[in-house]
């Protein structure tokens, strides 16, 4: 342990960066999965097609030659990216086609009869979905949404495979520099657990946050010791 | 009030404020509407019975678009649902069409379908901003007067999961009548309840039908508030209408076998 102790803060800069990259992946990951399950719902035949076709290639092709492809075989056609653009890219691209299955199922899972409420009632289509479908297909997301964070964190240790200096890659240079990883891969065990656990627990948060947003919270609804005179986020009812 | 229900019974006026000709829907190879002629005067009040599967259900959601008839037409006062007129000829037309020749239409649902995460309030407050572009203030005001109306006031700042099943749907009727529609379409409305709540929707049903000129196409199961209602009524068994006429008649001395057997069948309950 005391050998590894003077590279603790080279590996905390390591953290940094894993973190990094795995919030920057995040954020394209979720986008990209609701406009491919739109894509995957949509009423025009090419539009599945496309959306399903984009899905598969990214959930059926190792994660590890996409990230290589990225790296090594776009700039032979012109495209040259930064190792981090890369990586966020790679990671984002395949975790967004995760969760778009999650997404799709998630709105699917509101009822034909709330959908047809908002038809009989002429609601514009938009407020149908943001005011109506998206509020009660939110708080479904959520605990899957914590499930992809933290496989994105471990998903992110790829990247150190295209020279970006995230935690495991600067795990392995100790390791190579000590001549032993018995104890350094241990710590970084630790590491990545302790920011699994971080990622869990901030998640927990959001589903609270999330779950009061779409009026489900349950001392609400008890009436106990509230009266809310609202139940919906003010953005929902926006013109 | 005689002489208007008179007026109303003879609906295959050109004036009828609904019209449906000659409609036909398979689902999946089974033929649930075959062929059926519906005419809707305004102000008038439908009454739509027979067993289940018979098609009722489907003419309602057909009057609003939630489905397409696989042939026929329906118009909705001078705009066909699914079709437009170009150069005198009917094209067919697309969802955007019917979601303008629909607007007339309201529907209340078995399953109350309230928004779970709006209050009572919001619920029929919403759609009112919405669809008539009214301010937030005048559609509440307008919305408490609704819930006023339906006897649901003081529970406005509550949720429909707090709401009785009985409150839910009297909460969706003050929802629908928000949009101020032509026609409504009540579809079973009081089978998802429990039968000591069928009373209170019923009645402010009752109290609506006699207050308003709305035309009203009610699916039911409850013969006698039917015969009270209702201008007319008819009977439907297999995806057709086997007998139409006047509650009096209809309901207490059908023509037809078949509505004999099915108001027997009820009875007997």
């Amino acid at each position: 342990m005391g050998a590894v102790a003077p590279y603790v803060p080279f590996l905390l800069g390591g953290v940094q960066v894993t973190l990094q990259i795995t919030f920057a992946a995040i954020a394209l990951a979720v986008p990209v999965a609701f406009i491919l399950a739109f894509a995957r719902m949509s009423p025009f035949r090419a539009m599945r097609w496309a959306g399903g076709f984009v899905i598969e290639t990214f959930r059926g092709s190792s994660a590890v030659v996409q990230l290589f492809w990225a790296f090594y075989v776009l700039p032979l056609f012109g495209i040259n990216l930064s190792p981090v653009a890369a990586g966020i890219l790679v990671l984002g691209l395949n975790e967004g086609s995760y969760f778009s299955e999650v997404v799709r199922a998630s709105l699917r899972s509101i009822s034909a009869g709330q959908r047809e409420a908002t038809v009989a009632l002429h609601l514009p289509r938009f407020f149908a979905f943001r005011s109506v479908i998206l509020p009660q297909a939110l708080p479904v997301m959520i605990p899957p949404f914590g499930n992809a964070l933290v496989l994105m964190l471990k998903f992110s240790a790829l990247v150190s495979l295209v020279t970006i200096q995230d935690l495991s890659f600067r795990a392995g240079l100790i390791a190579t520099s000590l001549g032993t990883s018995g104890t350094v891969y241990g710590l970084v065990l630790c590491i990545y657990f302790a920011l699994a656990l971080m990622l869990a627990g901030a998640v927990m948060v959001l589903e609270r946050r999330v779950n009061r947003w779409a009026g489900r919270d349950d001392t609400a609804r008890s009436g106990f010791f509230t009266r809310r005179q609202s139940s919906v986020p003010p953005w929902a009812f926006g013109r | 009030m005689q002489a208007e229900t008179a007026g109303a019974r003879q609906s295959s006026t050109p004036a009828g404020i609904l019209e449906m000709r000659g409609i036909r829907k398979e689902f999946d190879g089974r033929v649930v509407l075959d062929d059926v002629d519906l005419d809707l005067a305004a102000g008038e009040k439908l009454a739509l019975i027979g067993p289940s599967g018979s098609g009722k259900t489907t003419v309602l959601r057909m009057a609003i678009g939630l489905t397409k008839p696989d042939a026929g037409l329906i118009r909705i006062e001078d705009k066909y649902l699914w079709h437009e007129q170009r150069d005198g000829r009917l094209v067919p037309a697309g969802e955007k069409h019917a979601r303008v020749a629909r607007r007339p239409v309201g529907m209340v649902f078995q399953q109350f379908n309230l928004f779970p995460h709006f209050t009572a309030l919001e619920n029929v407050r919403e759609p009112m901003v919405q669809v008539l572009r009214l301010s937030r203030d005048e559609a509440g005001s307008r919305a408490m007067e609704l819930l006023r109306k339906v006897g649901l006031s003081e529970h406005c700042h509550k949720r429909p999961g707090q709401l009785s099943g009985g409150q839910q749907q009297r909460v969706a009727i003050a929802r629908s009548l928000g949009l101020e529609p032509k026609i409504m379409l009540f579809d079973e409305v009081t089978s998802a309840l429990d039968p000591e709540l069928v009373g209170e929707v019923l009645r402010v049903l009752r109290d609506l039908a006699h207050a308003t000129d709305m035309a009203m196409l009610l699916v039911t199961h409850e013969m006698n508030f039917a015969a009270d209602i209702a201008d007319r009524v008819l009977m439907f068994d297999a995806g057709k209408i086997v007998e139409s006429g006047p509650p009096s008649q209809v309901l207490v001395t059908p023509r037809m076998p078949r509505t004999r057997q099915f108001l027997r069948a009820v009875n007997d309950r």
